[in-house]
């Protein structure tokens, strides 16, 4: 296939603090004690897709992706690990690694996607209609605690699940109107140009953009290159086609770049060929092609140029999300161990849950479905481990109980702790009786023996001072 | 089909029929409140107007009578005593099953009125349809009212059900086949509740916002701008008790139905049904005669068409070709009869006369070497050899004297005798009765006539006599020239601006050259939405709040509100010259408008140097050194204003950016002064040399083109350098 493979692992975002940190990027953040970014990588490698560029945020952060990256893939993948400076955003990395890009399209996707969409088909979509750019949509997830227990909480009845406001064609194939980020939360704009083209859209504020593109390369990095100011690929570049879409400006000066790809059947040709095609091919042709004939087929003096945005929209049952805030992290590890568990690759036992052999658990401990124990844990007696991912080589004494939380590694957990919703992350200390509810504790901090926290971020000093 | 035939004993079932029966009611407004088909309504109400020969009013009675309308409540106002006589004549007070009772009023002015005035007489006792005269459908009630009704059990807000029909306008004229604007509708697909509604499209505006509380509370909406609204309204009892207390409602739409959905307090709910293969169609303007008029004789309107006998129309045969023949025609044999022509009952049609896609009414006589070709001529017209008529609307009793020529959308109202070989210019409106003088009202409202109801028409001799005497005072728009020999009538002035819209909504096609024109003026528009969507700021995951200037239409706005600012401030500044107004009270008004406008510092201060420098420039002068001299008077006049502005280097330079823009736009005359007037500001402290040589270095990377100014003043600039740097030594 000629699609080359862009994975923005990212770096360490500021919305994952403490769980992320010098030592742990996100995309190395465990998920079901995995690297969240294996995810996409066998994702990926599943549709054959095995010649990959993975762009990092800081060189720390990429030379510790590429070790993992390189032990664990090593014969697998051919990964190519590019490390961008901090904070371009996803624009800016591509901008940086263009030079390196040199397929006719680019699968741009996100490293922290957590998905069992098979990227095939959303390549399939967008060569289909010689798109400019498709993206992949899927279903909103469902944030916070499904039915029971409270996990997280912070963001529970207040917000509906909108993360996109989207408007499609009636086919649901194109792309006509996305909203992202704070735009969200405004009033809807529709440019009336495209309604008249089309005659019909349905704005879905239930779907969400996974940030999973497919581009045309000439076009992306026209784009890129044309609009210095695009620092996201997600709240500008696609913005700005889906808008442009009916009056392309990135195809204008195109000519030099559809000879490069000779096979490229941009719209940019002219009326009459354009007629004698839609003639020959005989099937329905699109809004935007109609559209650049011009209304009636009057030749109009300039010709129109279009592009088209395309969407690829993952099925109901399909299972998608990104790591992009604490809430997900939680969320997703509580779901690839529980209901997306295919997504795991373990084989889970006859409780539903997945117990190393190596685990050692004390007399009357329980260990409840939708629960992960990674190995050379030992548990006390007497504890109690509901919905919850725990950790390699974790110390827990007697009388804990963990639901609804992910343990990482090396954590030492002593008697009596309580701790619900939340995340405790590596090399942390949990002294007596400490009872943690919504809290997220930073890599390597102690909480003194007794205390109490709810819905607070605890991590070293030091550590928060140095980002 | 039409007509129900032996619904005798239903009545002596009433007894026993459920109690709580209530006759579906209707409302059938009998005067359009518009003054779309004038002159011709003028003398007589646009419901009887003859569509296929049969008046309008006919088609919506019937439509109502096979719908299972019972009960139906004519509103008459305009003309009212001709609907009733008409009525009176007609079989429809002696239906079975089928009451008809009309309301007559003389002062309503608006469909609003309309309603008002029917929710006082507290005849309608339920679920009613709301119907204009003149709409012509054969669709099903059955489901829309059940709908209608299975929501308003469960919800009590569903107040009304509107029924619309896929109709894509056209992407030239953006408006629909029927010659409406385009409407823009958003409706929530599951309910089918009606969220948005836009016709009378602001052509300006290129987007539709869509409040960002229907997007919470509708988890998908449709947008739709293929559809068409049909004006058949399913209502409840509310909403005219709705009218009643929102007495400013009066346009159906524009108030009602826009007030509903704005309102959420009430929380008062539309919904619609969707026709697919049924008709419905309102007759608006004379572009919808048109159409619907073809469609009826091309029987899309089945079974209201030509040759079947529901009422009012004759008996009329359909032959081969769409053609309908009514009976005695007299046809030469050498007459060419078109496809699609309907010819009236005791018409006769003389030798090499041709007639195509056409309507002829009853009692016509037509002479030989005659073109009729996609028009409408009415009954009893008189039509003599050699005339030529393309896409004309020709009304009753006129005479057309041999040769006369009546261009494409030319509207010929009763009686009117064209003179021999006259040629009415396309587009005219030629009636017997002066063009009334513009009413400074809503264009929209006709008013009734003074309650007579009917309009005498002064007979064509009396008129003739009179007519060089009935001159300019009162009909400023008519000149004797335009009369042809042996003719009489006015031809109406179309009024200012109404010449270029005048096409849009007559009989005739669209001329090509118009589309092409208006193609062209789409492209160049395009050009310029392009070039604003090209100035967006960025707007990275991290500075966020930049977003809000994202969307194009924030930038017009911003920009409309700027310009709004400015000649606020102009005008206030204005008047503190004229009335000696201190400085601190003008800066007083000055704060309260930036804050009104959401405006900046730098806005005030570009605004108010703006403003200084207009006032130079009005100031009457003869050279530039007195242009100058009056700059220079201004500006110590009013530095003190001006510097209360100028807090900050931003709004310095702003100052200087703005007098370059005056420069090279508004206020060329300045251009050779601006280096002098650059100095002048130094000098006078308002600019100090930091925003000068900032302003220097902004614009050293700009185009030559930009770089005028910078060239102009560069000895300025370069004595300034130099100064600051003996500074630091």
């Amino acid at each position: 296939m000629d699609f080359q493979v862009v994975v923005l692992a990212g770096g360490t975002s500021k919305k994952l603090l403490p769980l992320v940190s010098k030592d742990v990027p996100k995309a190395l953040l465990p998920v079901a004690n995995r690297p969240v970014l294996s995810y996409v990588l066998e994702l990926l490698e599943l549709s054959n897709l095995k010649n990959l560029i993975v762009v990092v945020e800081g060189k720390e952060a990429a030379v510790l992706v590429g070790n993992w990256i390189s032990a664990a893939y090593v014969d697998r993948l051919h990964v190519e690990v590019a490390a961008v400076p901090e904070d371009v955003g996803t624009a800016g990395a591509i901008r940086a690694i263009a030079h390196h890009l040199t397929a006719s399209d680019i699968l741009v996707v996100s490293g922290d996607l957590v998905c069992d969409v098979p990227p095939g088909a959303v390549a399939a979509a967008h060569r289909r209609h010689d798109a400019a750019v498709t993206t992949m949509l899927c279903s909103t997830p469902v944030s916070g605690p499904l039915e029971s227990g409270s996990s997280g909480g912070k963001d529970k009845v207040k917000k509906p699940g909108r993360s996109n406001i989207i408007g499609l064609d009636p086919s649901k194939q194109f792309l006509l109107y996305i909203a992202s980020g704070v735009e969200v939360e405004k009033d809807v704009r529709v440019l009336k140009s495209i309604l008249r083209a089309v005659g019909q859209m349905e704005i879905q504020s239930d779907l969400m953009d996974s940030h999973f593109y497919v581009f045309k390369r000439s076009i992306l990095l026209d784009v890129l290159d044309k609009k210095e100011k695009f620092r996201s690929l997600k709240l500008d570049v696609l913005p700005y086609l889906v808008r442009s879409q009916l009056r392309s400006e990135v195809l204008l000066n195109g000519s030099s770049q559809s000879a490069e790809n000779g096979n490229e059947k941009v719209a940019s040709v002219n009326n009459q060929v354009m007629l004698s095609q839609l003639l020959a091919n005989s099937a329905m042709p699109s809004f935007h092609e109609l559209y650049a004939l011009g209304p009636n087929g009057l030749l109009t003096a300039t010709t129109r140029r279009t592009h088209k945005c395309c969407v690829y929209i993952a099925s109901k049952n399909k299972y998608c999300a990104r790591l992009d805030s604490i809430q997900a992290f939680s969320d997703i590890n509580r779901d690839v161990i529980g209901e997306a568990s295919h997504l795991s690759g373990y084989s889970f036992s006859a409780h539903n849950n997945i117990i190393h052999p190596s685990v050692e658990i004390g007399a009357k401990t329980t260990v409840g479905p939708q629960c992960m124990l990674a190995e050379g844990t030992q548990m006390g007696d007497k504890c109690s481990v509901k919905r919850s991912v725990i950790g390699r080589h974790c110390r827990i004494s007697s009388n804990v109980k963990i639901v609804n939380s992910v343990v990482m590694n090396h954590v030492t957990i002593s008697d009596g702790c309580s701790i619900q919703g939340s995340v405790v992350c590596s090399n942390v200390q949990l002294q007596d009786r400490v009872v943690l509810k919504d809290c997220q504790v930073g890599a390597g901090f102690v909480v003194t023996a007794g205390s109490e926290y709810k819905g607070e971020s605890l991590a070293r000093k030091e550590k928060t001072q140095l980002q | 089909m039409v007509r129900k035939k032996g619904g005798g004993h239903r009545v002596s079932d009433e007894a026993e029929e459920d109690l709580s029966h209530v006759p579906l009611q209707a409302i059938l407004l009998a005067d359009s409140f518009a003054q779309k088909f004038r002159p011709i309504t003028l003398e007589r109400p646009k419901v009887l107007l003859p569509l296929v020969n049969v008046p309008m009013i006919e088609y919506t009675l019937a439509w109502l009578e096979s719908a299972g309308v019972e009960e139906v409540f004519v509103f008459c106002c305009a003309h009212a005593k001709q609907v009733i006589e008409y009525l009176e004549k007609s079989q429809w007070f002696s239906q079975p099953n089928f009451s008809v009772t009309t309301i007559e009023s003389h002062n309503s002015v608006s469909a609003g009125d309309a309603l008002r005035f029917i929710y006082e007489r507290n005849v309608i006792h339920g679920d009613f349809v709301l119907i204009s005269g003149d709409t012509v459908s054969n669709m099903s009630l059955t489901q829309a009212l059940q709908e209608h009704k299975d929501r308003r059990k469960k919800d009590s807000d569903a107040v009304m059900t509107m029924v619309i029909k896929t109709s894509k306008p056209s992407p030239i004229t953006h408006q629909s086949r029927l010659g409406t604007d385009e409407l823009f509708m958003a409706i929530d697909p599951n309910t089918k509740q009606l969220l948005y509604y836009e016709d009378r499209a602001e052509h300006m505006k290129g987007t539709i916002s869509l409040d960002k509380t229907l997007i919470a509370d509708h988890p998908s909406i449709s947008l739709y701008n293929d559809k068409q609204d049909c004006y058949i309204d399913i209502c409840s009892q509310e909403v005219l008790s709705l009218f009643t207390d929102n007495f400013d409602y009066q346009h159906l739409r524009r108030h009602f139905v826009k007030g509903l959905l704005v309102d959420d307090i009430m929380g008062y709910k539309i919904f619609t049904h969707e026709i697919h293969s049924s008709y419905a169609a309102r007759i608006d303007n004379y572009r919808s005669y048109d159409i619907i008029s073809k469609d009826v004789i091309q029987r899309w309107t089945y079974p209201l068409v030509p040759d079947v006998q529901f009422f009012g129309n004759a008996a009329t045969k359909l032959e081969r070709q769409g053609m309908y023949r009514g009976s005695d025609v007299a046809q030469s044999r050498y007459a060419q009869i078109g496809p699609f022509t309907v010819i009236g009952s005791r018409t006769s049609i003389g030798n090499n006369t041709t007639i195509s896609n056409s309507v002829i009414g009853e009692g016509c006589t037509i002479g030989s070497n005659v073109s009729i070709e996609g028009s409408y001529v009415w009954n009893n017209v008189t039509i003599e050899d050699g005339c030529k008529l393309k896409e004309a609307i020709v009304c009753d009793g006129v005479v057309l004297k041999s040769g006369a020529t009546l261009e494409p959308g030319v509207v010929v109202s009763f009686k009117v005798i064209i003179g021999e070989q006259f040629v009415i210019p396309a587009y005219s409106k030629v009636s017997l009765l002066p063009q009334p003088i513009k009413q400074d009202s809503d264009e929209e409202l006709e008013y009734a006539d003074e309650g007579s109801g009917t309009v005498e028409t002064p007979s064509i001799t009396s008129l003739a006599d009179k007519e060089l005497k009935f001159k300019s005072p009162e009909t400023p728009h008519w000149s004797t020239s335009e009369l042809g020999t042996s003719g009489s009538f006015y031809i109406w002035s179309l009024d200012e601006g109404g010449l270029e819209e005048e096409w849009r909504h007559s009989v005739a096609h669209i001329p090509e050259d118009k589309l092409a024109a208006l193609l062209q003026a789409a492209e160049n528009d395009l050009d310029v939405t392009a070039q604003d969507g090209n100035v967006l700021p960025p707007s990275g995951e991290l500075d966020t709040h930049t977003n809000s200037e994202n969307s194009e239409d924030d930038l017009d706005d911003l920009k409309d509100d700027s310009v709004y600012f400015e000649r606020e401030v102009e005008a206030t500044f204005l008047r503190a010259v004229h009335e000696n107004v201190e400085v601190d009270n003008v800066i007083l008004e000055v704060n309260s408008l930036r804050l009104s406008y959401n405006m900046s510092f730098v806005d005030c201060a570009g605004a108010i140097f703006y403003s200084i420098m207009k006032l130079a420039l009005e100031t009457p002068h003869n050279s530039t050194s007195e242009l100058q001299r009056n700059a220079v008077n201004a500006i110590t006049t009013w530095q003190k204003l001006l510097k209360h502005y100028l807090q900050s280097i931003d709004e310095e330079i702003e100052v200087i950016l703005k007098y370059e823009e005056m420069c090279l736009e508004s206020a060329k005359e300045f251009a050779p002064l601006f280096a002098q007037i650059l100095h002048l500001l130094y000098d006078k402290d308002i600019l100090p040399e930091e925003a000068i040589l900032s302003w220097a270095s902004e614009k050293e990377g700009a185009d030559d083109t930009d770089k005028v100014f910078l060239k102009q003043a560069e000895p300025f600039i370069q004595w300034l350098n130099e100064a600051s740097e003996e500074e630091e030594d």
